[in-house]
């Protein structure tokens, strides 16, 4: 009698829960902690109450790396998540790993739903692309490194933000110094000082048209030009012009949060938490570039992370995640996201109605990133496509960091970084057939 | 002699397998992968792999960066296994002298023990910060500039100060109930032939010690070259850089992080064949000179 009644209720149970197993679920493995979290789940949420026929599981798998190792445990389990963050350094991973994502250009089309590149900001478009220019992941959270200045302290000093390298030598460090700051520190050295370096300039980074067209291919870390901005940053430092704390984001970021520095090169996406712990005026500027290696500087391009769609889904799965793509690109959830995070908009439509709304009004060094990702491109602007390259940006800042501390020479360190990161490209190509 | 009682093979068989199963798929079945994957370049994926024959291994023993994050390892393991010992064994004589209120004061100094090793390595790195870490202010009180995670031996330093924090109060825990398992007559009898409390102690209550410190020597080793990676991935804020990292971190790093594979399951190969020749050294050469009660 009493398995009866058990077997009616959970009937019962079952009856009530169909419309929701009608539904077709999609999981999204991400890396976006604490605040950033937030905003993620309340996209997921937004997006399941605004219709009827998915649902999005959002799932926090840790940092970056922990991220792309969990989706490529799953993968390998046959456990993958319908959508997976993968950031800029794992990109040639994911990518190099063909049939492991579908390119999201095709599960756009193919879903019916519009896709057209030229929607989205310019130096957004093709770091996620192959080689033929298709977009393989979809750029989420979109920042590239500029230049944040505390008000106070460039008025004391009676200068203004830099604009070249130059300028920032003979005249911003000294008048900083005067007036007490340690004038600049920087938070990323193989981001914002070695990769950005070279598209600011462009110049290029790799062979193999930047590693795009070929896994088989050398880095340019031999380039006398990123050697002088080194020997340079190295001088600076010995002669107080800027402060050094090792490879680590914060220890880098926390004496401008404390009003001690002057300039800080950071993330764009930095602003929304700067905004929380700086006490003081800030704004933001472009990322400087040295007049002597050219006079006409050019964009820089996203950092950050893209969602890729794993291969190996059902249709409506992937039809679902098609719908998500959709939404999420809608110009108000990527308004939304780049006003509560500081991260760019990634389409021109959003960008306008950031615009028009009056955001950058508000807040006039929220528009710096996007004003830097569109300035003109170049031929070596478009970023960059190296396996190993996490492993590689190790290498450059421990050498960077045995350098500037006076562990080892310059020669030294570039040729340590050359060597290391050729033999990790020659390694990778050789994981690649 | 009498041979065993099971009257056929399929009893003991049988209560053998569960046992062997385990061990099989949780520790030959990986360790074989690893032998096997570090032959191969594969693409993490599992898409591509390629036979690249012993390269994985020539590039480690040509690598002069492994060789040097070998010799902190080994430099790290011997002082913090050493430290902990050392400073674990006075608290332990100390503590056992003690009659008034000694509960209290060993299990304040076991309290640490509850500490997870990330937690220990958030709570070092909050201390040690450059910016904001109250010992970092102590240090320049006295003049000296901490500076941890850019100065090489700044941060060996502060990694050795929490891993040896940490793992203090295991040994001091073990090392107490090895004081109070020695008979009372034993040491009253020693105190007859000598009063000098340093002879004693070197003469018949650290030999009789000698058991526990040998299982804890053990321990130790293992805990400086495998544990702390929690607390070295926490201190080292998940960006290597040019700090002191140790061979474990190392694996994590370039097969985790960095999804080389190949070249991660050489280097658990050569930790493996290292732990394995250890444990074999400590034996032959340690066990020999300890005797059990």
């Amino acid at each position: 009698m009493k398995t009866t009644s058990v077997l009616i209720a959970s009937a019962m149970t079952a009856a009530l829960a169909a419309p929701v197993a009608a539904q077709t679920q999609i999981e999204w493995w991400h890396a976006m902690g604490g605040s950033l979290g937030d905003t993620v789940n309340q996209i997921a949420a937004d997006f399941n109450a605004s219709q009827a026929d998915y649902v999005i599981t959002p799932v926090f798998k840790g940092s970056y790396e922990e991220t792309l190792t969990a989706g490529i445990a799953a993968f390998r389990a046959g456990e993958q998540p319908n959508i997976l963050q993968v950031f800029d350094a794992g990109a040639a991973t994911v990518i190099g790993a063909k049939g492991a994502t579908v390119p999201v250009q095709d599960l756009l089309v193919e879903n019916g739903v519009p896709f057209n590149i030229e929607d989205y900001i310019s130096g957004v478009r093709y770091f996620y692309a192959d080689s033929d220019g298709k977009m393989i992941g979809m750029p989420f959270n979109s920042s590239s490194p500029i230049m944040y200045y505390n008000v106070a302290a460039l008025n004391a000093a009676g200068v203004t933000a830099p604009v070249t390298w130059e300028e920032f030598q003979d005249v911003t460090a000294p008048a900083l110094v005067e007036a007490g700051y340690i004038p600049l520190t920087q938070s990323h050295m193989p981001w914002i000082f070695t990769e950005n370096f070279f598209a600011r300039h462009n110049l290029p980074f790799a062979t193999g048209n930047n590693g795009y067209d070929s896994a088989d291919i050398t880095i340019n870390m031999d380039a006398p030009e990123i050697r002088n901005h080194f020997e340079a940053f190295k001088s600076w430092i010995d002669t107080g012009y800027a402060g050094f704390y090792g490879a680590g984001w914060d220890d880098n970021a926390t004496p401008f949060e404390q009003g001690k520095v002057g300039l800080w090169l950071g993330s764009s996406g930095s602003f929304g938490g700067l905004q929380q712990t700086a006490e003081f005026e800030f704004s933001a500027t472009y990322l400087p570039y040295w007049e002597a290696i050219t006079t006409e500087p050019t964009q820089t391009f996203i950092g950050g992370a893209a969602l890729f769609a794993m291969s190996g889904q059902p249709a409506e799965e992937n039809k679902a995640t098609a719908e998500f793509f959709r939404y999420l690109t809608s110009p108000e959830v990527q308004y939304m996201w780049h006003q509560q995070t500081g991260y760019v908009p990634i389409t021109e439509a959003a960008y306008e109605m950031a615009k028009a709304d009056g955001h950058y009004d508000r807040f006039p060094a929220a528009e710096v990133g996007i004003q830097q990702l569109s300035l003109p491109a170049g031929e070596w602007t478009r970023g960059y496509r190296m396996g190993f390259y996490v492993q590689i940006r190790d290498v450059m800042n421990r050498e960077y960091t045995r350098y500037l501390t006076g562990e080892t020479s310059l020669d030294d360190a570039f040729t340590a970084i050359k060597t290391e990161a050729d033999d990790l490209l020659a390694r990778f190509a050789q994981t690649q057939n | 002699m009498k041979r065993a009682a099971f009257s056929q093979p399929f009893m003991p068989v049988a209560l053998l397998l569960p046992q062997l199963i385990i061990i099989a798929v949780f520790f030959y079945w990986p360790a074989w992968e690893a032998v096997y994957s570090s032959f191969f370049m594969q693409d993490p994926f599992g898409f591509g792999s390629n036979y690249v024959g012993g390269d994985n291994y020539t590039r480690l023993a040509k690598s002069s960066e492994y060789a040097k994050v070998a010799g902190f390892t080994l430099f790290f393991t011997v002082v913090v296994t050493f430290l902990s010992l050392a400073i674990a064994l006075l608290l332990a004589v100390k503590a056992d002298k003690v009659i008034r209120g000694a509960k209290t004061y060993r299990t304040l100094l076991m309290w640490v023990y509850a500490v997870a090793p990330p937690v220990a390595g958030f709570l070092g790195g909050l201390l040690f910060d450059q910016n904001i870490g109250p010992i970092t202010d102590l240090f320049a009180f006295f003049g000296y500039k901490l500076q941890i995670g850019l100065n090489y031996n700044d941060t060996a330093f502060a990694m050795i100060v929490v891993s040896v924090w940490k793992q203090i109060p295991v040994n001091f825990i073990f090392l107490l109930s090895g004081l109070q398992s020695i008979p009372i007559a034993v040491r009253e009898a020693a105190l007859i032939d000598n009063k000098s409390g340093t002879r004693r102690f070197w003469d018949i209550t650290f030999p009789l010690l000698a058991p526990t410190a040998f299982f804890l020597l053990i321990i130790n080793i293992t805990y400086a070259l495998f544990d702390t990676f929690g607390i070295i991935d926490i201190m080292v804020k998940g960006n290597p850089a040019s700090n002191p990292i140790t061979l474990v971190y190392k694996v994590y790093a370039d097969g985790f992080r960095g999804s080389d594979l190949g070249g991660s399951s050489a280097q658990s190969v050569v930790l493996m064949i290292l732990v394995l020749a250890l444990t074999v050294m400590q034996f032959r050469m340690l066990e020999r000179r300890i005797h059990y009660t």
